[in-house]
């Protein structure tokens, strides 16, 4: 049997000030199975910028985080506009985010681009209209 | 792997606790739970910072410390006053009133703690300086927060100052002095006795850091002294010992007063354990700006707010703001090369407890443990009463995997006889 650990957390799409809870739940539940802080910063910076992401574009989401021997998966899926040039999206600076929104400190255009630097690998699938799903994952064998 | 043996100050009288779940709610690190209806008290979780012995409603929880009069032997005692003593008299504005009262109660020497504050002020002004040291700094001066990250935030302990809390400097200083005065001494003959307005201070100087062995012969309770003061002071004679701490050195009472003191506003000060472990909380998410140095208090208001003090925290903030008015800016400074000698006052050997939120050593236990906890937390209501004796309903779940029901009452919320959430099949 191949051993793994689901957590899954909603993102809430209307409450901007309850962003960022998510991944401080992850951090706890990382850090009872012993994890190094390394890898639990890690995983906590790029889901952190995911759900940022989803409560400024999308309205929201579900954030599931599995944990294998190996690796952890951090799967954000939203049902927002998707992104229409993902290769624009992943540029340092670049960012669509709303004047509201920027005012607040977020929007600085490096959500997608921290959360590539973090982990060791980043896969966004996205449609117009229909929505994201970005899957990361971070190696636990280094 | 040998447990390093930790002797709390926190303790219970079974016969008075009445298992109401007071504590157990209020335990920062959920040290406690009810087991056979009253209070047990986990020792590798506990950091002594005394919040179950402020919310208990039965006075069942104490902080043990020794009575002055049990440790008359010593030839040359010193008495060790923290400055959060000189806040709590009415109608006295001058420490050096208090001092005396000190020498009238039966003490040969006072030597106080604000000295040993007013030092380490200045090495943390230099130790700033210095190339290569992890920022922010955060004060070691509680001893329950040094322990409370050593256990839950193991990789801040390169963030704590290097540097003794004032009570031993102040320690080291005291008997050195009392020899050199009095060469007829022998080191044996000279008693340090620290008078300490906390519980967390009681069991650092009976613990050590790793493996530094406190320099405080014994610990006697703020409380006490204070009853013993009282009679003396009412018919105070004209004091024959002065002052030789500043307001700097008083200011370490009250939270703030540490970090101020510095001289570099790039601070932030916290106090009271709920606030602390937010703030601890915001550093690990990264939610800080720039600091250069952090101030952590257990105790709501800074040491004046200590479990063993007697007077409301804030009136003893306030009346020390009196104490303080007339006395000089800091009467403890370091010239020419002693900054540069912290030796003897350096303490980098934290002890490594291992982290408690771990729930095995081995990541593929600990796996398979947080999936059962996972489905035994399903079955329970969420609302954390604490009426089967665990702070949560999650910890009531992780008891259970752990093994450590032994005694817990049921969940009163389950439909199911034995109280207790079992694992389907497929979760086993």
């Amino acid at each position: 049997m191949s051993e793994s650990l689901t957590f899954t957390y909603d993102v809430d799409g209307e409450d901007f000030t309850s962003a960022g809870q998510a991944s401080v739940q992850v951090k706890k539940n990382l850090r009872r199975l012993g994890l190094s802080p390394e890898i639990i910063r890690r995983v906590s910076i790029a889901m952190y910028e995911g759900e940022i992401n989803m409560v400024i574009h999308a309205g929201g989401g579900k954030a599931d985080v599995v944990v294998y021997e190996d690796r952890i998966e951090i799967v954000l899926t939203d049902h927002g506009p998707g992104i229409p040039n993902v290769e624009l999206a992943m540029k340092e600076g670049y960012s669509t985010a709303s004047d509201s929104v920027r005012s607040l400190g977020f929007g600085a255009g490096m959500g997608l681009p921290n959360m590539k630097r973090y982990t060791d690998d980043m896969r966004i699938d996205t449609e117009v209209g229909r929505g994201t799903v970005i899957t990361m994952t971070v190696r636990l064998d280094a | 792997m040998d447990k390093p043996e930790y002797t709390h100050s926190v303790e219970l009288d079974v016969a008075k606790c009445t298992g109401c779940t007071t504590c157990l709610r209020h335990c920062p690190t959920e040290a406690i739970r009810i087991r056979d209806g009253h209070a047990v008290i986990n020792s590798d979780r506990c950091i002594d910072c005394g919040e179950c012995i402020r919310v208990c409603t039965s006075s069942a929880k104490k902080a043990m410390c020794s009575k002055m009069e049990h440790h008359m032997d010593y030839k040359w005692k010193i008495a060790l006053p923290a400055p959060t003593l000189f806040g709590q008299f009415e109608g006295v504005e001058d420490v050096d009133v208090i001092l005396q009262g000190l020498l009238d109660i039966g003490f040969d020497d006072v030597f106080e703690v604000a000295q040993g504050a007013e030092f380490v002020t200045e090495y943390t002004r230099e130790y700033l300086k210095m190339d290569g040291i992890k920022k922010p700094v955060i004060s070691s001066a509680c001893p329950a927060i040094v322990r409370l990250i050593a256990l839950r935030y193991p990789y801040l302990k390169d963030n704590i100052l290097p540097i003794l809390p004032p009570v031993e400097v102040a320690a080291v200083m005291a008997k050195e002095r009392a020899l050199k005065e009095h060469p007829e001494l022998k080191p044996e003959d000279v008693g340090t006795f620290f008078i300490s307005p906390c519980a967390a201070k009681v069991s650092y100087i009976r613990n050590g850091f790793g493996n530094y062995k406190s320099r405080v012969d014994v610990v006697i309770s703020l409380r006490d002294v204070y009853f013993k003061l009282l009679g003396v002071l009412k018919g105070a004679s004209a004091p024959r010992i002065g002052s030789h701490a500043g307001m700097i050195g008083i200011g370490w009472a009250s939270s703030g007063g540490e970090s101020s003191a510095i001289l570099n506003d790039k601070y932030l000060a916290a106090d009271g354990i709920e606030n602390v472990v937010r703030v601890l909380e915001a550093i690990d998410n990264g939610q800080i700006p720039q600091l250069e140095f952090i101030e952590l208090n257990a105790c709501t208001g800074g040491c004046v707010g200590g479990v063993m003090t007697i007077e409301n925290p804030f009136i003893a903030r306030t009346r020390l703001q009196t104490v303080r008015r007339y006395m000089p800016v800091t009467q403890n400074r370091l010239y020419g090369d002693e900054k540069y000698s912290l030796g003897d006052h350096y303490c980098t050997d934290l002890p490594d407890y291992p982290p408690i939120s771990r729930l095995s050593a081995s990541f593929s236990e600990s796996m398979r443990m947080m999936s059962r906890i996972q489905a035994l937390r399903e079955q329970l209501p969420g609302f954390d009463c604490g009426a089967c004796g665990s702070p949560t309903c999650r910890a009531f779940a992780e008891d259970i995997v752990r093994g450590n029901i032994d005694g817990a009452r049921k969940c009163r919320m389950l439909e199911n006889e034995s109280g207790i959430p079992e694992l389907k099949e497929e979760d086993a």
